[in-house]
């Protein structure tokens, strides 16, 4: 397949580019970048006006296969991605069974390379069976290709363990993710400790929780040497710890999500069970927080926590929903709307911290053009218009704190190692 | 009062969604109610051929029975679900149960649970009116209504600027959100005392002043509101023991002469006597709990009668 994309605005901050050209891709990679490229090509894309970029890439996603087919499977997950421009995912390992060995490693990424519509990069467990008490095989895991490894989902509760964890991946240098909420104080409550909790009656959980948890794991980090890497902060001080130990050599990074980025606890006030996620939406100030550690580079990642279920587990009463809500589709719409057309964030931000960063901060591939590398590529329209609708989603789950939202920009083609997967928000199917 | 005010076809399912002329309705009616209360023939045929199904997934005395006599006063049919032997102990969700009561026509349903935000949910649900009998830690509209009708009449029939104080578990109470609402609409000064461990963190946000001492909070009182103590608290380390509580927070015959002389003395019920009540208290002549559980009655019938009738 070969593929001429004619006068599209190639912004590429790994490249540190940003201007108007063509991109020609041959036998999935990137080949040449130029004006006025003349090559045979099976297909040439008119992206006058458009904007091509790196394909995105999200390492915070659950893909839910194996076990629980029923919430997403590898394919419609990775259609999801592919409908928001989205080329590479990392999968959280709370599957059932758990992705604490290798053959769940490899399994994973060989039903990803047949049914997948994204690269689909894989994080261990760090204990057995997310039990917390032993130490998985992440030397096993690592070798079958396991990104990082994480608890996700799970504190792992006993400094000891972490501290031997930390230690244990030093020697082949993959990274911990961690869930850093202080499973005591979380346990008290179903949404963020606030104003809005203190009106609606729902028990909270303070930031606190997150603050404790991040300040233990940044200080194993540093004791270990240890990459760790912070999933989903949202609040203000754990942002604030991670800043410091940043700056004095400490080797930790985190994310933020689109949600913490965009929404806060009033999305919860009318127990809205799709705002139920986890760490929960907090008040401005954090959102605020979690924008400042994009902009001064304390976040290196902004994921979506893609976290699927079903409709029976979502339409309940708050209390019993299950955390979590699919993202993938709608996260580069949501931040380009709120961030990006708002004057928050700049195009170059954007890009550098949903692909160039993140594919840097775990050695995954992507997250460039540069020629030579492969050719994943997303097109997008930063001013289209156009309306979530959930009940539209690839994702099996069609629950969106987002739906009904107007959004100003869309990803309008995917490329995947020099295929396209999705045009015009349609997902190409394997022939 | 406008005439155009109704609550036909409405749910009930917190304080902040009735406005103030609502309220009067409520208790302008609930006064015409009280009065067949004591007619000697408490039925009339006001809500002949209406259903009306109590479905309670927490245990409730005063609220379920008031509600059922309140229906049946007023004529309507009242059936009572009793959770602990219904398709609810098969893992029926609640939105199946509701579906259900929609399917047998029942016209208003009164949901007591231990979840915030069920009784709105619901509404959603089905087109049976949905009357809130309780929400979790969320609201319980009934008993602040009819909080506000005995404290009318007992002549406190302008709340503005008056002193009203709630003391104990703040932070778990439906009584307290829902009368704190209630009395902000009508411009009280109101006061909170309780453990710390028992107020939630950002209080602030409900427009309360917290007295850290239950004397000061009782001072110069206009109305005392007890709240009930749940032991599950003290297990759960919210507070160190029975007897601290009592000592530090229990409104007692020495704390209550801190008081105004007319204060009036509200308890939601059940009381844990000696805890944060003390025998004397709930009995003496400010008390108005006696009282409380009548009116529930009357303020419940004219709930029922003006959702589902009209005025």
């Amino acid at each position: 397949m070969k593929i001429l994309i004619k006068n599209g605005r190639v912004v590429d901050p790994s490249q540190k580019m940003d201007k108007v050209c063509d991109i020609y891709i041959k036998d999935g990679k990137v080949v040449l970048i130029g004006k006025n490229i003349q090559r045979n090509a099976d297909e040439v894309f008119d992206a006058t006006g458009l904007v091509v970029i790196p394909g995105l890439i999200d390492v915070h996603t659950h893909l839910r296969e194996p076990g629980y087919e029923a919430k997403e499977t590898i394919a419609t997950g990775t259609m999801a991605a592919a409908a928001g421009g989205v080329t590479t995912v990392a999968c959280m390992p709370n599957t059932l069974p758990v992705c604490d060995n290798s053959i769940v490693v490899s399994g994973i990424k060989e039903r990803a390379a047949r049914s997948g519509y994204a690269h689909v990069e894989v994080v261990g467990a760090i204990t057995k069976g997310l039990a917390g008490k032993e130490l998985a095989e992440m030397a096993d895991m690592a070798e079958k290709g396991a990104m990082a490894f994480s608890d996700d989902g799970h504190y792992v509760k006993s400094s000891r363990l972490f501290n031997l964890a930390a230690k244990y991946v030093t020697a082949f240098g993959k990274p911990l993710i961690c869930h850093a909420i202080d499973p005591e104080l979380d346990s008290d409550g179903y949404m963020h400790e606030g104003e809005v909790s203190a009106k609606n009656g729902l028990p909270g959980v303070p930031a606190l929780a997150e603050d404790i948890a991040v300040a233990r794991d940044v200080l194993i980090a540093e004791y270990t040497g240890a990459h760790v890497h912070i999933a989903h902060c949202a609040s203000k001080r754990a942002l604030d710890i991670i800043r410091q130990a940043k700056k004095r050599g400490v080797n930790v990074s985190c994310e933020v999500t689109v949600h913490h980025l965009t929404l806060t606890d009033a999305a919860c006030a009318d127990y809205n069970t799709s705002a139920k996620i986890n760490p929960p939406l907090r008040s401005q100030e954090h959102v605020d927080a979690c924008r400042v550690a994009v902009l001064d580079g304390t976040a290196s990642a902004i994921v979506t926590d893609h976290s699927p279920h079903c409709p029976e587990e979502k339409d309940v009463e708050f209390r019993n929903a299950p955390n979590g809500f699919p993202g993938l589709e709608t996260s580069l719409a949501v931040i380009l709307t709120d961030l990006y057309h708002t004057k928050i964030f700049d195009l170059k931000t954007i890009i550098q911290k949903m692909s160039c960063e993140p594919a840097k901060l775990f050695g995954i591939p992507g997250g460039t053009l540069k020629v030579g590398s492969v050719a994943d590529v997303a097109i997008i329209d930063l001013d289209k218009e156009w309306t979530i609708n959930q009940d539209n989603f690839y994702s099996k789950c069609h629950m969106s704190p987002y739906n009904g939202k107007t959004c100003r920009g869309k990803a309008v083609a995917t490329i995947l190692a020099g295929n396209f997967v999705m045009k015009e928000g349609k997902v190409i199917h394997h022939a | 009062m406008e005439q155009n005010v109704s609550l036909l076809g409405r749910d009930i399912l917190d304080i902040e969604s009735l406005t103030q002329d609502e309220i009067e309705l409520i208790m302008s009616t609930a006064q015409e109610m009280k009065k067949i209360m004591k007619s000697g023939m408490k039925k009339v045929d006001y809500l002949k051929g209406k259903s009306i199904i109590t479905l309670f997934y927490e245990a409730s005395t005063r609220t379920r029975t008031s509600f059922e006599s309140a229906g049946k006063y007023l004529g309507a049919d009242v059936v009572n679900i009793n959770t602990a032997s219904s398709s609810v102990t098969k893992g029926e969700c609640l939105r199946d149960t509701v579906l259900v009561l929609e399917n047998m026509d029942c016209d208003a349903v009164v949901i007591r649970t231990p979840l915030e935000g069920a009784s709105a949910y619901a509404a959603k649900i089905g087109k049976p009116i949905v009357i809130n009998a309780g929400d979790g830690a969320h609201a319980h509209p009934s008993q602040a209504l009819l909080d506000l009708f005995t404290l009318y009449e007992v002549g406190k029939n302008d709340l503005k600027g008056k002193k009203m104080v709630i003391v104990g578990d703040i932070l778990y109470s439906r009584v307290a959100r829902s009368n704190i609402a209630m009395w902000k609409k009508f411009g009280a000064d109101i006061h909170v005392c309780g453990p710390m461990t028992l107020l939630p963190h950002d209080i602030a946000a409900l427009g309360v002043t917290v007295d850290k001492k239950v004397e000061d909070a009782l001072h110069d009182a206009d109305v005392v509101d007890v709240l009930r103590i749940q032991l599950e608290r003290q297990k759960s380390g919210l507070f160190p023991t029975p007897r601290e509580y009592s000592r530090q927070y229990g409104v007692n015959d020495e704390r209550l002469k801190l008081c105004k002389q007319d204060v009036t003395v509200l308890h939601p019920g059940p009381m844990n006597r000696g805890l944060e009540i003390s025998y004397g208290v709930g009995y003496c002549e400010n008390a108005a709990i006696r009282t409380q559980v009548n009116n529930g009655v009357a303020v419940r019938m004219a709930l029922l009668y003006l959702t589902l009738k009209g005025r």
